[in-house]
C-alpha cells in the first residue's frame, strides 16, 4: 500500500548507514533492506559489487527468516484447515503491536521488556484467533467461500481497532541488545583482508536469523515428533477419518489457527525493534506470505520453508538491480502465473 | 417480464424524482453512490450470477478510470471518445484476466484476481509520472463538458449518473431474462451439471468476467469524468473489498442488490466516519454478521420470504 513512499522518501535519509535501520514508517520485510541498501548506494558509489552483495545477502536473510515464520502459520492453517486466512497479516501486526505495549509497560533493562513480549505477543494473538475460530469460522462450517469473506471481515476488524486504541503513529520497539559488527572483505589488488565502510551487521540481526532456524526446527519436531504434531497430520490428511479415530477435530481446528497465528505474531515480535509497529504492517507480510505459500505448494511444509528463503533473499538482491516498485510488479505477476499455469506450486504435489 | 420490467423502471422513476427533490448533500450522496452502485451491479454479474468471487475487481475500475483520466490529461481528449477510451481498456484488460485466470477454480481463483489486481495497483505507481501515483489527479471542470450539459452541476451530474446505473441495469436485466444468464446461474448452482447438458461453460464463464468487468470499468469512467478526480487508491485493495461487500449485503444475485447493499453501506461508513476515524471498523463488522447470519443478503432474503419472482 505504500510502496510509493519508499523511494520519495530516500533522499531524507543519507546518513544512516551507520544506525542500526529505522523506518519512518512501519514497512515490512525487505524495506528495511532497500532503504539502508540504496542510503549506500547513493552514500558511497566507490563500494564495491562484492560487499554490496555480502550486505543484501544478509538483509535478505533477515527478511527471509521472518517471512519464512510467517508464511508457515499461513500454510499450516491452509493445510490442516483448507482457510485461506486473508487475516494472517493482522495477526503478525498484532504481534508488533502487543509487543510495543509489553515493553512500554515492563520498567528496565529493554531485554526484559523484549523477552516478555516474546512470550506475551504470541499467546495474545493465539487467543484472539481461537476467539475468531470458534466465533466465526466454526459456525459456517469452514465453508471456502465464507471463510474467506469472514476472515477479510476479521481483517478489517483487528487492523481498525489497532487504529482505535494504538493510533496512526509507527512506534519503535527497542531492541534487546545491538552491537554494530563490521564485516572484512578481501581486496585482490592489495591482498589483504579490510573493513569496507558500511559493510557492517548488528547483533539482533543475527539473533533474528538464528532464532527463527530454532524456531523453526521446534515447529518441525513438533509436528513429526510428537502426539500433538501426528493429531494434526492425520487431521490435514482426512477429516472424516481422523473424527472416527475420536480426534476431536473442532479443538485441532481451533488449535491449528491459534497456532498460525502465534506464529505470525512471533515473527513480528522478532522483526518489531528493527522495523517499528504500526497498524497498517499487515499488508506486506501477507501478500508476502502468499506468494510463499504459492510458490512452495500450499499446504506443504518444506516446501514454504524454501520458498520462503527464495523469496526473501530474491527481494533483498533483487531490489539493488531493480526498482522496489518493478520488482514486486513481476514478482506479483509471476506468481500469479504460477497459479495459473502450475496450481500445485513449485514444488508442492497436491492441487490448491 | 412485464412485471420485472416495471419494477426497474419504477426504480429508475423513483431515482429520477428523488434527483430533483433531495437536498444538496443527499443529491451529491447519491450521485455518487449511483456510480458506486454500477460498480456493484458489474461485480454482481460474476459473483451473485455466475458465482464467481473475485478479489480483483479494483483492476477493472481502474482501467476505466486511468482509460479515460489518461487521454483526457495527457492527450487532450473530449469526455465522449475518452468515455469509449476507458471502456476499451476495462474490456481489454478483462479479456487477458479471463483468459488465463478462469483456468483456475475457487480459492485460486480468488488469489490470482488479487494478485493481478496488485500487479494493476502496483504498475499505476511505478508510473507516476503519468498517473501521480496515490495523489492522483485532477480533471478540469472546464474538460467535463458533453454537448453543451456541465457535468459538474449538480443535478445534471446526477443524472448523469443514473444513466449510467440505469444502463447496467437493464443490461444486467436482460441478461439474466435471456439463455445465457440462465446458463450464468447454472454454472453458479452446479457447473458440471450445467457442463453435462451440452453448455459451453468456458465461453459463458469469459462472458460474465468480460461483461462485469466492462461494466465495472464504465463505472470507474464515470467516476473519473462525474467527480473529476483520478487516484491510485481506486485501485487499491480496498476497492477491490467495497462491491463484495455491497453486493453481499444488499443479496448477490439479485438485480436490485446492488443498489441496495451500496445506498446502506455508503450511509453507514458516512454516519461512523464522523464518529471515529477507524470507520472501517463497520466494514468488517458488517462482513463478519452477513457471513453468519444472512447469506443471502438484503433482497436475497426479500426474494426467499415475500417475492420468489425477483430476478
Amino acid at each position: 500500500m505504500v510502496v510509493g513512499a519508499v523511494p520519495r522518501l530516500l533522499p531524507g535519509v543519507v546518513g544512516f548507514a551507520e544506525e542500526i535501520c529505522i523506518t519512518l514508517q512501519a514497512w515490512s520485510f525487505g524495506a528495511a533492506t532497500r532503504l539502508r541498501f540504496q542510503t549506500l548506494t547513493g552514500n558511497d558509489p566507490g563500494m564495491e559489487f562484492g560487499p554490496h552483495l555480502l550486505l543484501a545477502v544478509l538483509e535478505g536473510a533477515v527478511g527471509a527468516a521472518v517471512l519464512a515464520l510467517t508464511a508457515l502459520g499461513l500454510s499450516l492453517v491452509f493445510g490442516v484447515m483448507r482457510v485461506v486466512n486473508v487475516a494472517h497479516g493482522e495477526f503478525y501486526m498484532l504481534g508488533a503491536v502487543v509487543a510495543w505495549f509489553v515493553a512500554s509497560v515492563i520498567a528496565g533493562h529493554p531485554a526484559l521488556g523484549f523477552v516478555a513480549a516474546l512470550v506475551i505477543a504470541p499467546l495474545a494473538a493465539a487467543v484472539v484467533a481461537m476467539v475468531a475460530d470458534r466465533l466465526v469460522l466454526k459456525p459456517v462450517a469452514y465453508d471456502p467461500e465464507a471463510t474467506i469473506v469472514g476472515t477479510i471481515g476479521i481483517l478489517y476488524i483487528l487492523q481498525q481497532a489497532a487504529l482505535m486504541w494504538f493510533g496512526p503513529e509507527a512506534r519503535p520497539v527497542e531492541p534487546p541488545f545491538n552491537h554494530r559488527i563490521a564485516l572484512p572483505w578481501y581486496d585482490w589488488a592489495a591482498g589483504e583482508w579490510f573493513y569496507p565502510w558500511g559493510l557492517s551487521t548488528t547483533s539482533y540481526k543475527l539473533f533474528v536469523i538464528a532464532a527463527a532456524v530454532v524456531i523453526l526446527l521446534a515447529f518441525w519436531a513438533v509436528l513429526t515428533r510428537s502426539r500433538i504434531g501426528l493429531i494434526m497430520r492425520a487431521t490435514q490428511l482426512d477429516r472424516e477419518t481422523a473424527l472416527a479415530f475420536g480426534i476431536p477435530v473442532g479443538r485441532v481446528y481451533s488449535l491449528v489457527f491459534g497456532l498460525g497465528a502465534g506464529l505470525a505474531a512471533l515473527a513480528a515480535v522478532l522483526i518489531v525493534p528493527i522495523q517499528q509497529a504500526h497498524y497498517l504492517m499487515g499488508g506486506d507480510p501477507l501478500l508476502l506470505s502468499f506468494i510463499v505459500v504459492i510458490i512452495g505448494g500450499l499446504g506443504s511444509v518444506r516446501g514454504t520453508v524454501v520458498a520462503a528463503l527464495l523469496i526473501g533473499m530474491s527481494d533483498g538482491i533483487i531490489s539493488v538491480f531493480l526498482s522496489p516498485t518493478l520488482s514486486k510488479i513481476l514478482a506479483t505477476l509471476l506468481v500469479a502465473l504460477v497459479l495459473v499455469f502450475r496450481p500445485q506450486g513449485l514444488f508442492g504435489t497436491r492441487a490448491a | 417480464m412485464i412485471r420485472d420490467l416495471g419494477l426497474h423502471l419504477a426504480l429508475i422513476a423513483v431515482l429520477f424524482v428523488l434527483g430533483l427533490t433531495l437536498p444538496d448533500y443527499h443529491q451529491g450522496n447519491m450521485a455518487r453512490i449511483l456510480v458506486l452502485a454500477t460498480y456493484a451491479v458489474g461485480y454482481n454479474v460474476l459473483f451473485g450470477y455466475t458465482g464467481l468471487l473475485s478479489l480483483g475487481h479494483a483492476m477493472f475500475f481502474a482501467a476505466g478510470m486511468y482509460g479515460l483520466g489518461l487521454v483526457m490529461q495527457h492527450g487532450g481528449w473530449s469526455p465522449v471518445p475518452a468515455f469509449i477510451a476507458g471502456l476499451v481498456s476495462a474490456a481489454l484488460l478483462s479479456v487477458i484476466v479471463a483468459v488465463l485466470a478462469l483456468r483456475t477454480v475457487g480459492v485460486a481463483f480468488m488469489i490470482v484476481t488479487l494478485m493481478f489486481s496488485q500487479s494493476a495497483f502496483l504498475t499505476i505507481l511505478y508510473f507516476g509520472t503519468w498517473t501521480r501515483g496515490d495523489e492522483g489527479f485532477v480533471i478540469p471542470q472546464a474538460a467535463r463538458q458533453v454537448a453543451g450539459l456541465d457535468l459538474t452541476d449538480p443535478v445534471t451530474r446526477y443524472m448523469a449518473a443514473l444513466a449510467l446505473f440505469s444502463v447496467a441495469l437493464l443490461l444486467v436485466l436482460w441478461l439474466v431474462r435471456r439463455q445465457e444468464g440462465a446458463v450464468l446461474i447454472g454454472i453458479r448452482e452446479n457447473e458440471e451439471r450445467t457442463r453435462m447438458l451440452g453448455y459451453n461453460v468456458l465461453s459463458h464463464k469469459i462472458l460474465a468476467v468480460v461483461m462485469s468487468g466492462t461494466l465495472s470499468g464504465a463505472a470507474g469512467a464515470g467516476y473519473a469524468l462525474l467527480f473529476g478526480y483520478v487516484g491510485a487508491t481506486f485501485a487499491s485493495v480496498q476497492y477491490s473489498i467495497f462491491p463484495l461487500l455491497w453486493v453481499l449485503l444488499g443479496g448477490a444475485g439479485t438485480t436490485i442488490g446492488p443498489l441496495v447493499g451500496a445506498v446502506f453501506m455508503f450511509y453507514l461508513i458516512d454516519y461512523s466516519s464522523g464518529l471515529t476515524n477507524a470507520y472501517m471498523l463497520i466494514a468488517g463488522v458488517v462482513l463478519v454478521l452477513l457471513t453468519l447470519f444472512a447469506r443471502a443478503g438484503i433482497m436475497g432474503e426479500v426474494r426467499k420470504r415475500w417475492a420468489p419472482w425477483l430476478p
